[in-house]
């Protein structure tokens, strides 16, 4: 286990949080304390930066965890709980400020960052904030031995109380805020100091999310719901080719209608500012735009991957990246006994969260205030300071809750164009982008071309792998594309890059869903073609490692796996992987010949996950992610015909709906004492797979595009 | 001047007659717990009961509700103790929240006319409106629930 932050000085790390006073430091272990006279007097102040605790005995505990649904917003706040043995009925919990210095989790080279993204929060914070608990349960305790007179060491916690079993003494936390001093340097906290798992009275248990009870009555808060004195609103017509500019537009007559205050050009459309939101709508359909050019005039999506794609991948001499490279992989398609080669496509995608994208800014002077639901607010706290040529200091966010992100909310796009909008018209402004904005000017997950070869020796196991991608999006590409749960001896994994023009970015999965989706096809099809069992050829010919045998164990078990089916029904498998988080998904499908639609019945995901801090939580992650893959590989579809997106709203860019709804979904996470991983997105990646290997099972035949829409499926049962 | 009720309070708006009921409610009157979602009539977020009856206040104009009872998610009960509002907190429903007020408007007009659907019949009455999260399991077991439990 990795500590972090045990030598920060409380000092340090607290500067510029403002209203809290500091002293002189403290014994080498932590637990002696200053005179009470120079110490930093506890009751309301941060002891450390995500707990401050009340002399009425209220905890608050500062939350980093940006709240889209996933929970983290509770989740996290349960483990500083869990260590400082906090009565959770205590603990309120705030949102974090903007500040990754202090707030962020430690990233690759001791940066710090908060994007809450790849469903990883739990995971990337559990460590720093268990430390931080045990810390401030250190400080408590130390504060009661300084009141008894005795020594720290002899003392125990309960949820809200330090004890002393020696004679049945208890202080409350709020008794002990009251009257403690906080030591300016932190008690270090070894890891083996931390809770056993056995201990845990808050990990593990389910408890209600926190952000529930509002969000039955209308009273949460999205930044699509703040309202400000003298606020005006603001919407923006995106160029209908992506990357264009505006050049000019019938800005006279636009002004002249009800209720316009202003109209701006920004960087990828034109902004028009409103007293009313429908009267900015109405303006906006007015707008008569004259576009500049962009590299994105004349994309046609499917000419592109079908045409284009499939050059770049025969081209041997395309330039490529190397993602990996193990062994030998042309000695081992040399003397393979068998050679397996398959292509598979997909295309992109639209993260349709339900809230449309929006911001709230105002400014004062060289105050900048930023409302907004994001997954990054780091990031949006630069962007608009950066939009505005201001330092970030000066810039506040103010996190709100997010009607689901997806990986689109975290690069603070929208929020410069409402800061400049703000700054045009002197006037707090909401910027709210219509659906249509939000489809046609989306970042999407990018369409690809996956080539995948395998060879198998003598004895039937599989020994050389290739794998390369082609598409236009750098890691969106790759992520998911190595198979480190496989012990292959001989790989060759790559990416050959184009690029369009066309904004594509992080979409939950991204990646894996492409790259597990081919995968998983590859080997069901050389599993068929040996004639053994799809999950035994896993574990013997692709050699599983232990940790993926368990969840496949797991979900066979689960699904019961070679039970016979119903006729018409069958079932197949995928593993899952995402975030450090291992799964093994089964399906069960029907197939309407007719209609060409497919019907998924049943799901079952076990899953890896780790130590499970919200069992509850996580299974909803699950469940959301397993339905988020169902319809994103049966519908979901972007296409660019002559440089613009051919889908405007929910009419034709279709999710799934209740009546698609398995009738069964079946969620179980191993029992392992590991690290926390993300389980947010481990419900996605394995169902395009999972399908496609039930389809061919009912009718012979593969699927290698997605989606798999019903025309696609009717094409692929007449070829 | 087109006067109505919302939530049982008598309002009356001088906005243009054309002005969708949606801004209405989120931005005349406050009451936010309505949601924009498509702006089309297609995902059943901005879902109010107008006379009892769920509608799409993104497609339903000012002019359409003179003299009308108008409910949002704010009216449906003054403390969270609709009978659904528990189901869902007890099924723990919401993920991000944003769709759910629509979804127990809509959910509300279901039982109101049939105390005791069937989970088909709760598809079916459902199916219009998109819960991007993917709850819609967890809202058949919270209207089930709310049906068993009243």
């Amino acid at each position: 286990m990795t500590v972090h932050d045990t030598q920060i000085s409380r000092r340090a790390v607290l500067a510029g949080l403002g209203g809290l006073t500091f002293c002189a430091a403290i014994g080498a272990d932590g637990l002696q304390l200053i005179a009470e006279a120079q110490g930093a007097t506890m009751a309301n102040a941060q002891i450390t930066p995500w707990v401050r605790i009340a002399p009425d005995g209220t905890v608050t505990i500062f939350s980093a965890g940006a709240e889209m649904g996933q929970g983290s917003m509770t989740g996290l706040p349960i483990i500083v709980a869990e260590e400082m043995d906090a009565d959770w009925s205590k603990v309120r919990i705030e949102m974090a400020p903007a500040d990754k210095s202090v707030y962020g989790y430690t990233f690759a080279n001791n940066q710090r960052m908060m994007q809450i993204v790849g469903s990883r929060a739990t995971q990337l914070y559990f460590n720093d904030l268990r430390m931080s608990g045990a810390q401030v349960r250190k400080v408590l305790i130390a504060n009661a031995a300084q009141k008894w007179s005795v020594d720290a060491a002899t003392l125990k916690t309960e949820p809200g109380f330090v004890v002393n079993p020696a004679n049945g003494a208890r202080l409350s936390y709020g008794e002990i805020a009251a009257f403690g001093t906080i030591p300016d340097t932190l008690p270090t906290v070894d890891a083996k100091e931390l809770k056993a798992r056995k201990d845990f009275r808050l990990i593990g248990q389910a408890q209600p999310r926190r952000d529930i009870p509002g969000k039955v009555n209308g009273t949460a808060q999205y930044a699509m719901d703040v309202k400000l004195p003298g606020m005006v609103y603001a919407t923006v017509l995106h160029a209908p080719v992506q990357g264009a500019e505006p050049e000019s537009w019938n800005d006279d007559a636009v002004k002249k209608m009800p209720g316009v205050v202003a109209t701006l050009k920004l960087p990828a459309g034109v902004g028009i500012v409103a007293t009313h939101f429908e009267q900015a709508m109405a303006a906006r359909e007015a707008l008569k735009v004259t576009w500049g050019k962009s590299k994105v005039d004349g994309f046609d999506s499917e000419k592109v991957l079908d045409v284009d794609y499939v050059r770049v991948a025969a081209d041997p001499n395309a330039s490529a990246t190397v993602l990996e490279k193990k062994g030998d992989t042309a000695d081992a398609f040399a003397k393979a006994a068998k050679t397996y080669k398959a292509e598979f496509r997909n295309d992109y995608a639209y993260h349709a969260q339900m809230e449309p994208l929006n911001a709230v800014v105002r400014i004062d002077g060289d105050k900048v205030e930023l409302w907004e639901g994001t997954q990054a607010p780091d990031e949006s706290r630069s962007a608009v300071a950066k939009a505005l040529g201001v330092p970030e200091a000066q810039v506040t966010v103010n996190q709100c809750y997010m009607g689901g992100g997806f990986g689109r909310r975290s690069l603070g796009d929208y929020a410069s164009e409402c800061a400049l909008m703000a700054k045009a018209v002197g006037k707090p402004v909401k910027l709210i982008w219509t659906r249509e904005d939000d489809l046609a000017h989306g970042r999407f997950r990018p369409q690809s071309l996956q080539t995948l070869e395998a060879a198998v020796d003598g004895s039937g196991k599989v020994v050389g792998w290739k794998h390369s991608v082609v598409g236009d999006g750098s890691i969106l590409l790759h992520t998911g594309i190595k198979i480190p749960y496989y012990d292959v001896p001989n790989q060759y994994i790559e990416r050959r890059g184009v690029a369009h023009g066309v904004q594509v970015f992080f979409w939950r999965g991204v990646g894996h869903i492409s790259n597990i989706f081919a995968i998983e096809s590859m080997v069901d099809r050389m599993a068929a073609d040996a004639g053994v069992d799809p999950i035994e050829f896993r574990l013997t010919r692709m050699a599983a490692t232990p940790k993926l045998r368990n969840v496949l164990e797991t979900v066979a078990q689960m699904s019961d796996w070679k039970a016979p089916r119903p006729e018409g029904r069958a079932l197949g498998v995928s593993i899952s992987e995402r975030s450090n988080s291992l799964g093994a998904g089964v399906v069960e499908i029907s197939l309407d010949k007719a209609s060409g639609k497919i019907r998924v019945h049943k799901v079952w995901l076990a899953g890896d996950g780790g130590i499970i801090v919200q069992p509850d939580a996580a299974r909803a992650n699950v469940e959301s992610g397993i339905i988020y893959g169902l319809s994103g590989v049966l519908h979901e579809r972007v296409t660019l015909k002559d440089g613009m997106v051919e889908q405007s709203n929910f009419n034709d860019y279709t999710v799934m709906r209740m009546s698609d709804l398995p009738e069964e979904m079946h969620v179980k996470f191993v029992d392992v004492a590991t690290r926390p991983t993300g389980l947010g997105e481990l419900g996605t990646p394995f169902i395009g797979a999972a399908i496609a290997n039930a389809f061919f099972k009912l009718t012979g035949k593969r699927l290698v595009h997605l989606p798999f829409t019903p025309e696609r499926v009717l094409a692929t049962l007449k070829a | 001047m087109v006067s109505f009720t919302v939530n049982g309070k008598a309002v009356s708006s001088d906005a243009d007659r054309t002005t969708p009921l949606l801004w209405i409610v989120r931005d005349h009157l406050g009451l936010t717990g309505t949601k924009y979602g498509c702006g089309a009539g297609l995902c059943g977020a901005c879902t109010v009961h107008v006379d009892g009856t769920a509608v799409r206040a993104c497609q339903t104009q000012l002019s359409e509700i003179e003299g009308k009872k108008v409910t949002t998610i704010e009216g449906l009960s003054p403390d969270s103790s609709h009978p659904l509002q528990k189901a869902w907190i007890a099924e723990q429903v919401p993920q991000c929240g944003y769709c759910q007020s629509g979804q127990i408007m809509k959910a509300a007009e279901l039982i109101a006319a049939k105390p005791k659907p069937t989970r088909s019949e709760i598809i079916e009455h459902m199916d219009g409106n998109i819960c991007r999260c993917g709850t819609y399991h967890r809202i058949i077991a919270a209207v089930e629930r709310a049906s068993r439990e009243g």
